[in-house]
């Protein structure tokens, strides 16, 4: 078992997070302009990094089935539209998402680990990630133990995301922190710490159950989080807001400030996805707009 | 000491709120005596388009209430208008009509309200029908609202244009994006208050000011919208807008009408607005038997 080079078993000291100024760096990217040309570069590359995600007790084959046919097919009336990253489905699901994408690039993610609570013991975590690698999938959602993390347990999280990433094998690793329930942006700089120490690939700010999820502010300090790691190994994490980015202005925002923060290095599926059901479609929209100067309505577009 | 006036600040309703138009724009139409009336908003497209989406959002909601709950709320839009008469009528005799005139279109204001309130829960069943026909089925048409109706307000007046269109549209569960009369804009931004104090969900009515023209184009090509509707147009600007509805089938209507007669409110001004969805409901028809519903 071939472990990343990076993996310490000491948890780092985090530097605290000034709010205030967050919040206005935040603002300041907020009010970029990106018209014409760079906005359709930019639409098409968030459609590119999207995860397209469906989590609900409900799902079924069908469902599966009709989004991954959505994965590959966004809007084919129109060319030049890319595919998205991948799906993300739970662990039942994989195998039916994988046979569905068989002829594709697009990758299958899968939550694991009890999500989205992660109330259950490590073993059965162990389990469920396991299950979920050997029915096919390539990447592996993992969430933390927030209960742990805001009783102090550091080292218990520590430990329990490097047992998970052992057990992802080849499988790339996001870890997501529940940032909507970490309270503070200290403690979301703390847990991202800790993530990144213990081995993820990949640290994401929620499940998408929780309110407020990837707001700007988390998203920017997840991201000095991981700019500082890189300056110091040279190790690249990727990142994965998700929860609450529905519209097409708030991804390319996002997108602003991934490249001011870490560079256009960054600025591929491989180092940062979108996790969303329903961006997909308002990106469309707002590509068709620029082409055909109409606005557009979601009656033509098909169902996320 | 003399006091210093207060003047109100003219700004446009969109979802429930009352923002300044994002371009930062004005304009200043002018009374009958060349003299400024106000600083009004000069909305932009992007005015339109947040404008439509609050529409949009505010479709479902609306269209599942109630009937009779609807008309209780339209009833409280002329309960309000009543408290503002006074206020009303001074907006209408700054904008050029006499004080008799002025009255008398505040007051039937209030009355076309009340009689399109009074029809959201009957115009249902006076239009819809059972229809004859010859297999064994239960064959019903009844109506359904349109979705997002684009409204342009009739130029020549401020109030009763305006309400005369508006009202046969929510009346019938539509949401609608009104484009006020580019010259008399007063009333249109003074009804948005009345609205915003009456129990009308955000979003149901969305007015703007501005250029009439550069916005109904706006609203005429915009794929969200599924109809329009203008009055005493003039004939170059509602053909360009009938073209631009083309792409989405919206339903456009122009209607020629003197609003300042009484009788200028009717049925089919709701029923205009409405799709029609008929069922066919199979039924048992033993032996040829008649009628089994």
């Amino acid at each position: 078992m071939k472990i990343k080079s990076h993996t310490s078993n000491k948890i780092p000291v985090s530097p605290s997070i000034d709010k205030v100024g967050v919040e206005e760096r935040v603002a300041r990217f907020q009010s970029r302009s990106i018209k014409n040309e760079a906005k359709k570069q930019g639409l098409n590359l968030v459609l590119s990094m999207i995860d397209l995600t469906t989590l609900e007790g409900k799902d079924t084959e069908g469902k599966v089935k009709q989004m991954c046919y959505k994965a590959m097919h966004l809007h084919d009336h129109f060319e030049g539209i890319p595919q998205v990253a991948a799906v993300c489905v739970y662990p039942s699901m994989v195998a039916i998402a994988k046979n569905a994408l068989r002829n594709s690039s697009v990758k299958v993610a899968s939550v694991a680990t009890g999500f989205p609570s992660g109330q259950t013991s490590l073993a059965l975590k162990l389990k469920d990630t396991k299950f979920a690698v050997e029915q096919g999938a390539d990447e592996i959602d993992m969430v933390i133990s927030r209960g742990k993390f805001l009783t102090g347990e550091f080292a218990y999280v520590f430990d329990e995301i490097a047992a998970v990433k052992e057990a992802c094998g080849k499988a790339r690793l996001k870890v997501i922190l529940e940032t909507g329930e970490l309270v503070t942006l200290d403690n979301v700089r703390k847990a991202s710490d800790i993530a990144i120490y213990a081995g993820s690939d990949f640290i994401k700010t929620s499940t998408g159950k929780i309110q407020p999820a990837a707001t700007m502010q988390v998203t920017y300090t997840m991201l000095m989080a991981i700019r500082d790691y890189y300056d110091e190994t040279g190790i690249m994490v990727g990142m994965k807001p998700a929860g609450g980015i529905s519209t097409a202005k708030l991804a390319l925002h996002n997108l602003v400030m991934v490249k001011e923060i870490l560079g256009t290095k960054w600025l591929s599926n491989e180092w940062f996805r979108f996790g969303a059901s329903s961006l997909a479609n308002d990106v469309l929209m707002q590509l068709v707009k620029i082409e055909t100067g109409v606005y557009q309505s979601n009656d033509y577009f098909s169902i996320d | 000491m003399s006091r210093l006036e207060v003047l109100k600040t003219y700004k446009i309703f969109i979802g429930g709120q009352f923002p300044r138009t994002e371009s930062g724009r004005y304009y200043t139409p002018l009374d009958s005596k060349g003299k400024a009336l106000a600083n009004i908003c000069l909305s932009s497209r992007k005015d339109v388009r947040n404008a439509v989406v609050a529409a949009r959002k505010a479709i479902g909601p609306w269209s599942e209430r109630a009937a009779f709950n609807r008309g209780q709320i339209l009833y409280r839009i002329a309960e309000m208008l009543e408290g503002r008469h006074a206020q009303f009528v001074d907006e209408l005799m700054r904008q050029g009509s006499s004080k008799v005139a002025a009255a008398n279109e505040v007051n039937l204001s209030i009355d076309r309200i009340v009689y399109y309130a009074g029809w959201c829960d009957k115009y249902n069943q006076v239009v819809s029908s059972v229809n004859p026909v010859s297999s064994s089925h239960f064959n019903f048409s009844s109506l359904e609202p349109m979705g997002v109706v684009g409204v342009v307000a009739e130029q020549s007046t401020s109030l009763i244009g305006l309400v005369s269109l508006i009202l046969p549209a929510i009346c019938g569960g539509n949401s609608t994006v009104v484009l006020a009369s580019e010259n008399l804009p007063l009333c249109a931004v003074t009804f948005g208050e009345v609205i915003h104090s009456s129990d009308v969900p955000a979003g149901v009515i969305n007015i703007l000011t501005g250029s009439t023209e550069e916005m109904a184009v706006i609203l005429a090509s915009h794929m969200d919208v599924n109809a329009l509707i203008t009055s005493n147009l003039e004939t170059k600007l509602s053909n360009k807008l009938a073209l631009l509805s083309v792409d989405n089938l919206k339903r456009k209507f122009d209607y020629e009408v003197n609003w300042v007669e009484k009788e200028k409110q009717a049925l089919h001004y709701i029923s205009d607005l409405q799709e029609i969805k008929t069922t066919w409901h199979p039924i048992e028809n033993v032996g040829g038997a008649s009628s089994s519903y």
